[in-house]
């Protein structure tokens, strides 16, 4: 049995007389023990707020959270306050965004790592502080002792994305949430916190779901890989059948917009034609279709299904041909 | 390498190592740039002047401030008011009190009431502001209105109102309501800070990791919204100073005449202006430097801790 199962998950943002805003619209996924899953897509398409509902850290008011996700058994929607709060550190952690702004700023870092030790482990300060210490030391911050007693703008950017993960694993979580975690890095310091990641979740019973926009994350770390569009799952696929045979034509459009290594100097990008706001709202057909090359006339009268074709879930009409086919043909 | 050549290096290196060293606080950090700037040195050294002056006032007065005397007191007549003379170094009052020990001790009556008031204003008007900004809601919405109302008055028109309301003043009415004012500023600046550092990211991730709300709050979120209480509590010590001049000014301080009070002489000084024009002259005086070098400190201030100015 999966560990997280998140069942035709909704948020929907809108106030009093205002327009109301589909956020995440029906996203069904599950992570098992041990597996790294990675939501991908651009801004805006539902990616962090997935992970917020997960959490249960979208506000209150203004909010509506509808579906469900369970963890080990247990509906998580449902949960009290309270209950949350018991398993948010403990059970469930997060790897945010920004290190920069996600530390805070006036008190030391160790007491941010023991803070978590002690509320959900029970820790005496000296237990915690030795934990804290060693903690460190994990997550590869030279002279941990010393770190401990510093304020977070002593530490620089790589440095304080570390603690965080320091701090997110200090109760060995069984999901830990990375949303973006090396997005606010420099590339040599993306690739250093993308290993570590790996390291400390391989070999481990820790699931990840790894949320990014960075095809490049994803190619390095996940099992599995959705790919959102717009607040729904257009297509789900084992890492590698994704990256090798890409077939929804959003996720082709992705790829083909990376520039690589091994392609002829002359040759130009692929970007994906329009932006976001061309999207058509997911009751008129399928939201990338004005955007799509691969577009028919069926695409915007009738919203495609999320269903299985061979051994990947895909919601198109008229996806891109299996990259060997294409190849014959080409 | 001479010993003192050897000697110097060292020092360099050193200094260089802590510059290297990024390992200041935001307290020091901020202090390191208040010391390098002008204005913020002025405002202190006013302040620091005034602070001493004010504690050590009984002892630096060279005469007894609430005694009329006699050798002064003979030498009034309307027409003329005694000017500095030996042993009163700045002559008489109008009353034929020292009017140099009286302008001493009411440094210490001012440093008194403005302190208390602004204390008085910080303590209530965060709890309130807090209780504001950690439940939200309607008790949010509740003390806000609240404040709202205290600052829809001018804030003088406000402590006019409420020394008013007592039917006697002394020193303690002057202080409540000079605190009256400061306290909707408090309540609204400390909840505005919360609210901001309830969406950060820090307070995110902490609720993330299951942190008590509690904790939460005195923790993460508090400490970090005060930075803006700390700057306008200097402020306040100007203005505060100012209003309770102001209140004496207008007969609703103490009506004690043989206390010695910036404003009170300030205003009972007004029809020997042009008999001694230093009686209100020096009472005034007085009250703007000190209220200046608050400013000074507390404007430096705001600037020293503003994190958008941090390098």
């Amino acid at each position: 049995m999966a560990l997280l199962e998140v069942r035709d998950l909704s948020v929907v943002f809108g106030r009093k007389r205002q327009k109301p805003f589909t956020a995440v619209d029906g996203v069904s996924f599950s992570v098992a023990a041990g597996q790294t899953v990675g939501l991908v897509g651009e801004s805006g398409c539902g990616k962090s707020v997935t992970s917020l509902a997960i959490m249960g850290l979208l506000p209150k008011r203004g909010v509506r959270v509808s579906g469900s996700v369970t963890f080990d058994g247990t509906e998580l929607l449902t949960l009290s306050d309270k209950q949350l709060r018991d398993r948010r550190g403990r059970d469930l952690g997060m790897v945010f965004q920004d290190p920069l702004t996600s530390l805070n700023p006036v008190i030391p870092i160790g007491l941010q790592v023991t803070e978590v030790l002690r509320r959900h482990r029970g820790l005496d300060h000296k237990k915690a502080q030795a934990e804290a210490t060693e903690l460190l030391n994990k997550v590869g911050i030279p002279d941990p002792n010393r770190r401990l007693s510093e304020y977070p703008h002593q530490l620089s950017g790589g440095m304080r994305q570390r603690a965080l993960i320091a701090i997110a694993l200090a109760c060995q979580p069984r999901l830990l949430i990375a949303d973006e975690p090396t997005t606010a890095l420099d590339v040599t310091i993306q690739a250093q916190i993308l290993n570590l990641l790996k390291e400390l979740v391989a070999g481990t019973d820790t699931a990840l779901i790894m949320i990014t926009h960075d095809l490049g994350v994803v190619a390095g770390l996940c099992d599995e890989v959705n790919v959102l569009y717009a607040g729904r799952v257009v297509e789900r696929a084992a890492r590698h059948e994704l990256f090798a045979d890409p077939r929804h034509p959003y996720t082709h459009g992705l790829l083909g917009s990376i520039p690589r290594l091994d392609s002829a100097r002359s040759a130009k990008l692929a970007p994906i034609t329009g932006s976001v706001a061309d999207n058509i709202p997911w009751a008129d057909g399928c939201a990338f279709a004005p955007r799509c090359p691969n577009a028919l006339q069926g695409c915007v009268e009738q919203p495609p299904e999320l269903e299985t074709q061979d051994t990947r879930l895909l919601r198109c009409y008229n996806p891109v041909l299996p990259a060997t086919t294409a190849a014959k043909e080409g | 390498m001479t010993p003192k050549l050897l000697q110097r290096r060292r020092e360099r290196i050193d200094e260089l190592a802590d510059a290297g060293d990024a390992g200041v606080s935001l307290a020091k950090d901020a202090l390191r740039r208040m010391r390098a700037n002008p204005v913020a040195i002025t405002g202190a050294i006013i302040v620091a002047l005034f602070v001493v002056l004010a504690i050590l006032a009984p002892f630096l007065a060279p005469k007894d401030p609430r005694t009329q005397y006699a050798e002064l007191k003979n030498q009034l007549t309307p027409e003329s008011i005694p000017g500095p003379m030996p042993g009163f170094l700045l002559g008489s009052d109008q009353y034929g009190y020292d009017l140099f020990s009286r302008l001493l001790v009411g440094a210490q009556q001012t440093l008194i009431v403005g302190v208390l008031a602004t204390l008085i204003g910080v303590a209530v008007g965060c709890t309130l502001g807090g209780l504001a900004g950690a439940f939200g809601g309607w008790v949010d919405t509740a003390l806000m209105r609240f404040t709202d109302i205290l600052l829809s008055f001018p804030s003088i028109l406000l402590a006019i109102s409420v020394a008013a309301l007592f039917a006697e003043t002394n020193q303690w009415t002057v202080i409540i309501a000079v605190s009256m004012v400061a306290i909707p500023v408090f309540a609204r600046l400390l909840r505005g800070a919360m609210l901001a550092q309830r969406h950060s990211d820090h307070v995110l991730a902490a609720t993330a990791l299951g942190v008590r709300r509690r904790t939460v709050v005195f923790r993460h979120i508090l400490p970090n919204a005060l930075t803006p209480v700390i700057v306008q509590a200097t402020l306040t010590l100007a203005t505060s100073i100012i209003d309770a001049a102001a209140l004496s000014f207008l007969g609703l301080g103490d009506p004690d005449p043989s206390r010695a009070e910036w404003g009170l002489m300030l205003a009972e000084s007004q029809q020997f202006i042009e008999v001694k024009p230093e009686l209100a002259f020096l009472p005034a005086a007085a009250i703007i430097i000190v209220a200046l070098g608050f400013t000074l400190l507390g404007e430096s201030l705001r600037e020293a801790l503003d994190p958008k100015k941090r390098r």
